[in-house]
């Protein structure tokens, strides 16, 4: 299996290495600058334009009478929070699989997330007719949560535990199957995929506070101790066995990593519907970037996710006004052309 | 795991021998008559079934009970089921090439972004030509999906290949080619989209000799490449330094492997839709019965993959009968609780 390391890095001199260390150190307020802009200007652009100033009011002295705070209040602001929780959560969730199961295909759909989130809400709008955004993410965290045991229960059975090749293995058997499920359902049942077609591409549009405030907390616990464990995950990254060497206890990290993936892409899922890309895709960026140390990789592609996510969405504003293209489709067709471009430049061989 | 032994086959009078691990004729031999069993079963079974020494007799033109038979066999089961197999050997020898080539146990046909491609050329025609679909289809889809497989190899060459390189471009191109479809999928109405959604789970419903003399050709020269090439498959498989200290070619080699794979999988995808999964778990289902040396996993990986597809449709067109459930869901239905349970059962290797 091809690990994630693209090229062996030359030895750096002291000088150089300390160099590289500061700039890494005042990139990150720079990220968290360019995230500010960005919801900013999310809130600011959309069908109906709005000052910086009314922007700035509406949150400070909220006028419920004033049409423009409602609309910063009730459908902006929300949506610029979700674009950042879930764009950061995804980012990370990524990076984690990457690094756990050392294959760059590796993204959180590999622990069924996705797939067991959908066939859940599928399976609800189905069965129960469901149709609110809340039963949704209720079925989303559900099934996602239940598909990541099963998959990393399947993982680890036999001989060596939860060995990368096994966990992906399983996972995109577990993966096939659900899908193949959520198909079926999908091709036989008119109601339901009229139903569901516009929750599958994933969005971040008409998501309410109460919803944000509840998976908020999820969301930020994951991160946090994602952050806390960069230096392990860096370790587990450079295999199992040199991660043995170095007295690592492999088990709890590999237990631990698998728990704040479900936490944060769970959530993710359940606040905006199957998202992909970000969390396949932003890892790869930051990685050409910052390098193969998880301790830099995991806060940049926190911020760097997030600012994607809020430019993607603002962006399936602007470009089909008055409509919108959802922000799951403008992920892949901004972020898929750069990413191509990004490749051919940074990786060597 | 017992001891691996050899059978190795020379022949004086030209310049080949062959290296097969053990296990490979007998699980051979296995597949084949396992294949004949169902093949008949398969033939024999539907809305008006026929006793399957009929089916025999029909199929070598000898005189039967019933002329009905005839139409039955030769024209409607016997070139359905032909092609099912044929669709699922392709599909499964171009996954087999894409895991080795990449070293990566993820990989499958979709790699080299041939299925996107397809999808991509299908679904074009399918929502603006309505009219013009059916004798099209197949043709829109196979250059939509080489173009794109082209288009892959064509953004990741910088002077030299490079395997890692043509993954993560195939990402981002497939990602932005199916976002593009989303956008398109998304406006059009319910029931197109269900047939589009039949198109892309992969179907065998109605394919007929025309489906399968279309495939033929793809098979009459991609096929014999892919056993031919079992040599330089377990040299790259070795990683890239052991197949050039080997003093392969190894651009040239993976260039060429790269192009049959991608033919194979737009060739069988273009005439069934885009079956997927079979790619992935076929060439992993062949290394655990036969081992990882091409000679003998290849021959396996094809049988397993054709013989996949054929109990699959089999199993969707008569489970809830006369209501068709398409191939491509059934495979992952079956598919993949016997993967895992291969994967259990058997986990030494990695």
């Amino acid at each position: 299996m091809s690990a994630t390391t693209p090229s062996p890095t030359l030895p750096r001199s002291k000088g150089q290495e300390r160099g590289r260390e500061f700039l890494l150190v005042i990139g990150l307020p720079l990220c968290f600058g360019v995230l500010l802009a960005a919801i900013m200007a999310s809130i600011a652009f959309g069908a109906a334009d709005i000052d910086a100033r009314t922007v700035w009011a509406s949150i400070a002295a909220f006028n419920p009478d004033d049409t423009s705070h409602l609309i910063i209040q009730t459908l902006r602001l929300p949506r610029a929070l979700t674009a950042v929780l879930v764009g950061g959560a995804l980012a990370v969730a990524g990076a984690i699989m990457q690094g756990l199961t050392r294959n760059p295909l590796a993204d959180t759909g590999l622990l069924g997330i996705e797939a067991g989130a959908s066939l859940a809400v599928v399976g609800a709008v189905f069965l129960f007719h469901s149709d609110s955004l809340s039963t949704y993410a209720l079925f989303a965290f559900a099934g996602a949560g239940l598909t990541a045991v099963i998959v990393y229960a399947l993982g680890s059975v036999g001989r060596g535990g939860a060995t990368p090749f096994k966990l992906t293995i399983a996972g995109a058997a577990v993966s096939a199957l659900l899908a193949s499920f959520t198909t079926a359902i999908l091709m036989f049942n008119q109601r339901t995929l009229e139903e569901v077609r516009f929750w599958l591409v994933g969005s971040v549009a008409g998501r309410n506070m109460t919803l944000i405030a509840q998976a908020a907390p999820y969301i930020l616990i994951g991160l946090f101790v994602a952050l806390v464990l960069g230096r392990q995950i860096t370790t587990l990254a450079l295999g199992e066995d040199v991660a043995k060497g170095l007295g690592q206890s492999t088990g709890w990290v590999k237990g631990l990593c698998a728990i704040i993936v479900v936490l944060l892409s769970g959530t993710s899922v359940a606040l905006a519907g199957p998202v992909g890309f970000v969390g396949l895709v932003i890892p790869h960026i930051v990685r050409f970037f910052v390098g193969q140390d998880y301790r830099w990789i995991l806060p940049y592609a926190m911020l760097c996710g997030a600012i994607f996510l809020v430019v993607a969405d603002l962006a399936g504003r602007l470009i089909a006004r008055p409509g919108e293209l959802a922000v799951g489709i403008m992920t892949a067709l901004i972020g898929g052309p750069v990413f191509v471009l990004l490749v051919r430049f940074k990786v060597k061989r | 795991m017992m001891a691996p032994l050899w059978l190795n086959l020379k022949t004086g009078r030209f310049a080949l021998s062959l290296r097969l691990d053990r296990r490979v004729p007998l699980v051979v031999l296995g597949l084949l008559v396992l294949t004949v069993v169902v093949l008949v079963w398969d033939v024999r079974t539907g809305e008006y079934p026929i006793p399957p020494l009929d089916v025999l007799k029909t199929v070598l033109h000898l005189e039967t009970a019933d002329p009905a038979y005839d139409f039955v066999v030769n024209v409607l089961r016997l070139p359905r089921a032909l092609t099912a197999f044929t669709v699922g050997a392709m599909l499964a020898l171009a996954g087999g090439i894409m895991q080795t080539l990449t070293r990566n146990p993820l990989a499958s046909p979709d790699l080299t972004g041939v299925t996107a491609g397809a999808s991509f050329g299908a679904i074009i025609l399918l929502i603006f030509f309505p009219a013009a679909s059916v004798g099209m289809l197949p043709l829109s889809a196979l250059v939509g999906g080489l173009g794109v497989a082209a288009t892959i190899y064509l953004l990741a060459w910088r002077g030299n290949d490079s395997p890692i390189r043509m993954i993560l471009v195939g990402i981002g191109l497939t990602a932005a080619l199916s976002a593009a479809e989303s956008i398109v999928l998304l406006r059009v109405d319910v029931e197109r989209l269900q047939n589009v959604l039949h198109w892309l789970t992969g179907s065998l419903y109605a394919r007929s000799w025309e489906h399968l003399w279309a495939l033929l050709p793809w098979c009459a020269i991609f096929i014999p490449f892919t056993l031919l090439s079992s040599r330089h498959l377990n040299a790259l498989h070795l990683g890239e330094e052991v197949a050039l200290g080997l003093g392969g070619r190894v651009t040239f080699q993976r260039g060429a492997l790269i192009l049959t794979s991608a033919a194979l999988t737009g060739a069988a995808v273009s005439q069934v839709g885009t079956l997927g999964f079979v790619g992935l778990i076929a060439p992993h289902i062949a290394r655990r019965m036969v081992g990882p040396m091409h000679e003998g996993s290849q021959i396996v990986t094809a049988l397993v993959g054709g013989l996949l597809v054929l109990s699959s449709d089999f199993v969707g067109r008569t489970i809830f009968a006369p209501t068709e459930i398409p191939a491509g869901i059934i495979i992952a239905l079956v598919g993949a609780p016997f993967f895992i349970y291969l994967l259990w059962k058997n986990n030494g290797g990695h």
